[in-house]
C-alpha cells in the first residue's frame, strides 16, 4: 500500500517541481501517440468508410481482417517494424530505428485497424435511408458523404478514443523500435517499465499516474467535443 | 452538422502538424554508435554515468540497447550494433571466432551472488557455487531462472553443468525476464536463485532474500568490450566502436567504474580490470 502512495506523491512531486525529464518524457508520449492517433485515422477513416459502404470482392475479408487487426499485439508489430528498420532490412537505409517516428510507425500500424473496424460499424449503423433522403435532396456525393459522417459522430469519436487509448498505454512496440532511449524515445510506458526492473517502484507508478491522467485529459476534450454537438441539436 | 466534421478535421490537422512541426528537432546526424550491452549495466545506472562522459570525450552519440548478452551478441552478429559490453565469456569466445567481430578487451568485472530465503531450506549456506546449487537440485528447493540466454542465465547453466545436474520438474521455474524482474519473483516464491551483485544491491531493500554463497571463484562476473567490424554489415562504423572500446579501458572511464555505487551503495559495484588478463582475476 504505501508504494501507492508514495507514487502519488512522487507523481505530484515530479509535476509540480517540473522535473525537467518527466514533462519531457510526457510530451513525448503526447506527440507520439496523438501523432500515431492522427495518421491512423487520415489512413483508416476513408478505408473504414470504403469498407462499409464500398461493393467489391473481399470487402468481408478485408472487414474480418481489421477486426482481428483490433487485436494486435504491439510486441509483433514492434518486431515487424523493428526487422524492416533495421541496418540490413528492406528500409535500412531510412535511419529511422530508435527515433520518435518509428515508434510513430508502429504505433500507427497499431491503430489503424482499431480505426477501420470502428468507423466501419459506425458508418453501417446509419439509417441506409438517410443516403438516399441525402441525395434525394440534390446533395453531391462528397456533400452526402460528409453528412453521413455527421450523422455517425459520436461513433467516429469513440473510434478516436480508442486508437489513442490503444497506442497511448502499449509498451511492447515503443520498446522495441524506440529502444527507451534517455531524452529521445522514452516514453511513460517504457520508463514505467525501466523504473520498475530498477526497483524504482514509487517512480514507476508515479509514471503509469501521469499516464493516466494524460489519457484523462485527451479523453476528456474528446468527450466533451462528442457531448456538446450532441446537446446542440 | 457539417460544423462537427470541420471540427474533427481541424483537430487531425492541428495535431498533425505539431507532430511533424516537432518531429526533427534532434539537430543534424551527428555521429552516433549503437551499443548492445547488457540489462545489468543500464538497471544499475553504470551506463547514465559512463555514456554522458564518453560522448564529452570524443563526440560520439551512444544509442544503447539494454538486451541480454544472447540478444546483444546475436545484434553485432548481424550488424545491428556497433560495438558490444556484455558478460558471457565462453558465448563471447565462440562468437569472436565464428570472425565477425574485432578486438575483444576485458573491461571490468564484479560477482555473482546465489540468494535465497533466510531459512535456507536446501542447506546452501556458505557452500561454494557449485556445491550450493546440487544441494538446491537435492532438494528439489523452488529456483527462478532467468531462462533468457543472458549471461546470468548462460553462468547459471554452466553451474548445473558442473554440479551434474540437468534442471526441470516443478521445482525449477524460468521466467524469461530481466533480472529485477526475477528477482522480485524468487523473493515472492521464496526461491533461489542466481543474480549479479549489482542488480541485487540495487532492489535488495525490496527483497525477502539474503546471499548465501558468494566469493568463489566460479562466480565471478567479467565484462568484455567488444567491437565490431564490416564483416558483420554493411553500416557497421568500426571507428565507432574502437571510439567507445578505446574510451572503456582508458584510465578516466576505468576511474569512474572504480567509484560508481560508492555514493548510493557505499561500496563500487564493479572491479575496473583494463589491461588485465581474465586469468589472474578474483585471485
Amino acid at each position: 500500500m504505501d508504494v501507492l502512495l508514495d507514487g502519488l506523491a512522487e507523481a505530484l512531486r515530479l509535476l509540480a517541481t517540473g522535473d525537467e525529464d518527466t514533462w519531457a518524457i510526457t510530451a513525448l508520449t503526447l506527440r507520439v501517440s496523438l501523432t500515431a492517433t492522427a495518421v491512423a485515422l487520415l489512413l483508416g477513416l476513408p478505408l473504414g468508410v470504403g469498407v462499409a459502404l464500398g461493393r467489391f470482392p473481399g470487402r468481408r475479408v478485408l472487414l474480418a481482417g481489421a477486426n482481428t487487426g483490433m487485436g494486435l499485439p504491439p510486441v509483433v508489430v514492434g518486431l515487424f517494424v523493428t526487422v524492416l528498420l533495421w541496418r540490413s532490412g528492406p528500409l535500412g537505409g531510412l535511419d529511422l530505428l530508435y527515433t520518435p517516428t518509428a515508434m510513430i510507425v508502429a504505433q500507427a500500424a497499431i491503430a489503424t485497424p482499431i480505426v477501420v473496424a470502428l468507423v466501419a460499424v459506425a458508418v453501417q449503423q446509419v439509417d441506409p435511408e438517410f443516403r438516399i433522403q441525402m441525395q434525394g435532396l440534390g446533395a453531391g456525393r462528397l456533400r452526402s458523404l460528409l453528412a453521413l459522417l455527421s450523422e455517425a459522430r459520436l461513433p467516429l469519436l469513440a473510434a478516436t478514443m480508442a486508437a489513442f487509448g490503444a497506442v497511448v498505454s502499449e509498451v511492447g512496440a515503443a520498446q522495441m523500435v524506440g529502444g527507451n532511449l534517455v531524452g529521445q524515445t522514452r516514453v511513460l510506458t517504457t520508463a514505467a517499465v525501466l523504473a520498475t526492473s530498477r526497483g524504482q517502484f514509487a517512480l514507476a507508478i508515479a509514471f503509469g499516474l501521469i499516464l493516466l491522467g494524460i489519457a484523462f485529459a485527451v479523453n476528456l476534450t474528446l468527450t466533451l467535443v462528442q457531448q456538446r454537438r450532441t446537446a446542440d441539436r | 452538422m457539417r460544423r462537427a466534421v470541420h471540427l474533427v478535421v481541424a483537430l487531425l490537422a492541428a495535431v498533425l502538424l505539431a507532430g511533424c512541426g516537432a518531429a526533427p528537432a534532434a539537430g543534424p546526424a551527428e555521429r552516433s554508435l549503437i551499443l548492445a550491452t547488457t540489462t545489468s549495466t543500464q538497471d544499475s545506472g553504470l551506463l547514465d554515468e559512463l555514456l554522458p562522459e564518453f560522448t564529452r570525450a570524443t563526440g560520439w552519440q551512444v544509442t544503447a540497447l539494454a538486451v541480454g548478452s544472447g540478444q546483444a551478441l546475436e545484434l553485432g552478429r548481424r550488424g545491428e550494433a556497433d560495438v558490444l559490453l556484455v558478460h558471457s565469456p565462453a558465448a563471447e569466445e565462440a562468437f569472436v571466432a565464428e570472425g565477425t567481430a574485432g578486438a575483444r578487451r576485458l573491461v571490468m568485472h564484479n560477482d555473482f551472488v546465489l540468494l535465497g530465503p533466510d531459512a535456507d531450506p536446501a542447506g546452501a549456506r556458505g557452500l561454494g557455487g557449485v556445491e550450493a546449487m546440487a544441494r538446491i537440485a537435492a532438494a528439489q528447493a523452488v529456483f527462478v531462472s532467468r531462462g533468457d540466454d543472458s549471461g546470468t542465465h548462460a553462468r547459471e547453466k554452466d553451474l548445473w553443468t558442473k554440479a551434474g545436474v540437468a534442471p526441470g520438474g516443478s521445482w525449477y521455474q524460468s521466467t524469461g525476464q530481466g533480472m529485477g524482474a526475477t528477482l522480485r519473483i524468487a523473493g515472492e516464491k521464496d526461491g533461489y536463485t542466481l543474480s549479479d551483485r549489482a542488480t541485487y544491491l540495487a532492489q535488495r531493500e525490496a527483497l525477502p532474500l539474503t546471499v548465501l554463497s558468494e566469493g568463489d571463484r566460479g562466480l565471478l562476473n567479467i565484462y568484455h568490450v567488444i567491437e565490431m567490424t564490416r564483416r558483420a554489415g554493411d553500416r557497421v562504423q568500426p571507428e565507432g566502436a574502437t571510439a567507445f572500446a578505446e574510451w572503456i579501458v582508458s584510465p578516466p572511464a576505468q576511474e569512474l567504474i572504480a567509484r560508481f555505487g560508492e555514493a548510493r551503495f557505499g561500496r563500487p559495484l564493479f572491479v575496473p580490470d583494463a589491461g588485465k588478463s581474465e586469468a589472474a582475476l578474483g585471485g
